[in-house]
């Protein structure tokens, strides 16, 4: 339902962000994208809804190619929470902020009050309900972006390093939110470094180098490529590592503490 | 009522001092620290670990007078850095005592070249030219970007930024480094190369450092101790096997790296590992001769 052939996206100042792109996202998926600074990704992630339009070859949004579709349009299926927040937020306060796109794609006043609630409860915003956007923090602001996102709901969520600025707890938050979301059925796509984050969602990886997809695959299977790690400046997940290490492996790779503990402890007893 | 003597001859090795420290910003009616006792030695290095919005940050810029100087509150108590008391002495005074490197380098970097950059501070002080060149020389060579010395800040990538920016803080030689989230918009491996860094800093040239850092996991095996912080008070506080193994730490919004969770799950399961892990490869060590 997202279908990248052949893109290639050229700046107007001449440098090449992309090329050569092949890409298929299946509704449903979560899949992240990972690379290092410069490497495409955020290009990549804006063709998604129309915000940049290849200069060849094409992309396809349930069936639409984004060429002949407004941003806007495209968006009512498409929300994207980009990495700095100050970018995207611009009401008096953080309840007009998430009411803006709901009221823009005609939703029922009655429905826009429900889910603005649903939104400042989920990311722990109500008490900034009347403040300007403005004076948060910027974990908060990150929180508002995607509070705002979620509001109108999106078929397919795009978070753009997500986890920055977010502390421990926060971040457990926020996966809770994510698989809430997959368990919905949203396509879920993660721009991040943060590997330790996304390992225990066992995504589809995507890797990205110099415009180009340089891997695409489970997450053990790219995380384990030593040469895709060197290319995306990646460090591998403590977990894999840890199997790695181990003198008795086990069947399948650890994708949280939880799940180590239950083979450790089964193993360690004898 | 032993604050006096204190200040004048402080405590062997007594770099950083707290005492009864309490600070509320201008407006806010709650302190942001309250009631802060804290005595850093010199060569420690310290990481500081709490949940957004516990206090970290103010508690950084009490050291290097940003507060008092340029934040407006309400201070009680005293911080004293080498025996000093910071609300007494001019922030650039401090500056020469105490380097700090923001989460965002571009915060720091201006110039139009690095080395200009690099010598800024420098040339804030008087220093006379061939000082400045000498210094300039030696904090690139260490922090390995001479080659970047003609380049413009801005056209680097943001891990050399993060390497300019320790370098222009390094050249003022202090005694004290302050880092708050260096690492948080670099890439994992570029984060792990400016760790290291700043490793080598504390182990071969005794620069004591205070650091503010989520990814834990990539300094704590260094690290002289852990300061972990909640609400404006101090909770924990002792080194890292002891402050990770302490079982609230999640509850201050802070996660101990998975070695460390591994072995404590396996211990609540009846199962001794021995002492906790910092790396992971400290961890396999432990289960390997276990599973023999």
């Amino acid at each position: 339902m997202i279908e990248f052939s052949s893109v290639e996206f050229q700046h107007p100042n001449g440098v090449i962000a992309l090329k050569g792109i092949d890409l298929t996202i299946r509704s449903g998926d979560v899949i992240s994208i990972v690379g290092e600074n410069g490497a495409g990704k955020t290009s990549l992630i804006k063709h998604i809804n129309g915000l940049l339009k290849p200069t060849k070859g094409s992309v396809s949004v349930f069936g639409v190619d984004t060429r002949k579709e407004s941003v806007s349009a495209l968006s009512r299926n498409i929300g994207i929470v980009f990495q700095n927040p100050s970018h995207q937020l611009f009401s008096e306060s953080v309840e007009d902020e998430i009411r803006f796109g709901m009221i823009n794609f005609g939703f029922e006043e009655e429905l826009v009050a429900k889910r603005l609630n649903w939104a400042l409860t989920l990311f722990d915003l109500e008490r900034y309900r009347t403040i300007s956007p403005m004076l948060l923090s910027g974990g908060e602001k990150k929180r508002l972006c995607f509070a705002s996102v979620l509001s109108w709901d999106p078929k397919v969520v795009i978070l753009d390093e997500p986890t920055s600025g977010q502390d421990f707890l926060q971040k457990e938050n926020l996966m809770n939110v994510i698989k809430i979301l997959s368990s919905q059925g949203k396509t879920v796509i993660i721009v991040t470094h943060d590997i330790e984050f996304i390992w225990p969602l066992q995504p589809r990886i995507v890797v990205m180098a110099g415009g180009q997809i340089v891997k695409d695959g489970s997450a053990e299977n790219v995380l384990n490529d030593e040469d895709v790690l060197k290319r995306a400046r990646l460090l591998k997940p403590h977990l894999l590592s840890l199997t790695e290490g181990l003198v008795v492996k086990p069947r399948e790779q650890f994708s949280d503490v939880y799940d180590a503990k239950k083979w450790l402890v089964k193993t360690l007893r004898g | 009522m032993h604050s006096d003597t204190v200040n004048e001859t402080p405590e062997k090795d007594e770099i950083i001092s707290f005492q009864d420290y309490s600070f509320t910003y201008l407006g806010s009616e709650f302190p942001v620290l309250s009631n802060i006792n804290l005595t850093i030695r010199k060569g420690e290095l310290v990481i500081i670990a709490g949940s957004s919005g516990c206090g970290k940050s103010t508690l950084l810029r009490s050291v290097n007078g940003l507060i008092p100087h340029m934040y407006r509150g309400e201070t009680k108590g005293s911080v004293h850095v080498t025996g000093v008391d910071v609300s007494r002495v001019q922030v650039v005074n401090l500056a020469k005592k105490v380097g700090f490197v923001f989460q965002n380098p571009e915060n720091q970097i201006f110039m139009f070249s690095v080395e200009r950059d690099v010598a800024f501070g420098l040339e804030n002080l008087g220093l006379p030219r061939e000082v400045i060149r000498e210094r300039v020389d030696w904090s690139l060579r260490l922090l390995n970007i001479e080659h970047l010395a003609q380049r413009a800040p801005h056209e680097l990538s943001d891990g050399q930024k993060q390497r300019v920016a320790l370098a222009g803080v390094l050249a003022m030689k202090p005694e004290v480094l302050i880092l708050d989230e260096p690492t948080s918009l670099l890439d994992p491996s570029t984060a792990k190369e400016l760790i290291e860094v700043v490793k080598m800093l504390n182990s071969e040239l005794g620069v004591t450092v205070i650091i503010v850092e989520h990814r834990i996991d990539l300094i704590v095996s260094d690290a002289t101790r852990v300061i972990c912080m909640s609400k404006g008070e101090v909770k924990l506080d002792g080194s890292a096997r002891y402050v990770l193994s302490d079982q609230d730490i999640s509850l201050f919004g802070v996660s101990a790296p998975i070695p460390a969770r591994l072995n404590l799950l396996l211990r609540n399961e009846g199962i001794s590992l021995g002492k906790l892990p910092l790396t992971i490869s400290e961890l396999v060590e432990q289960i390997n001769v276990k599973i023999k």
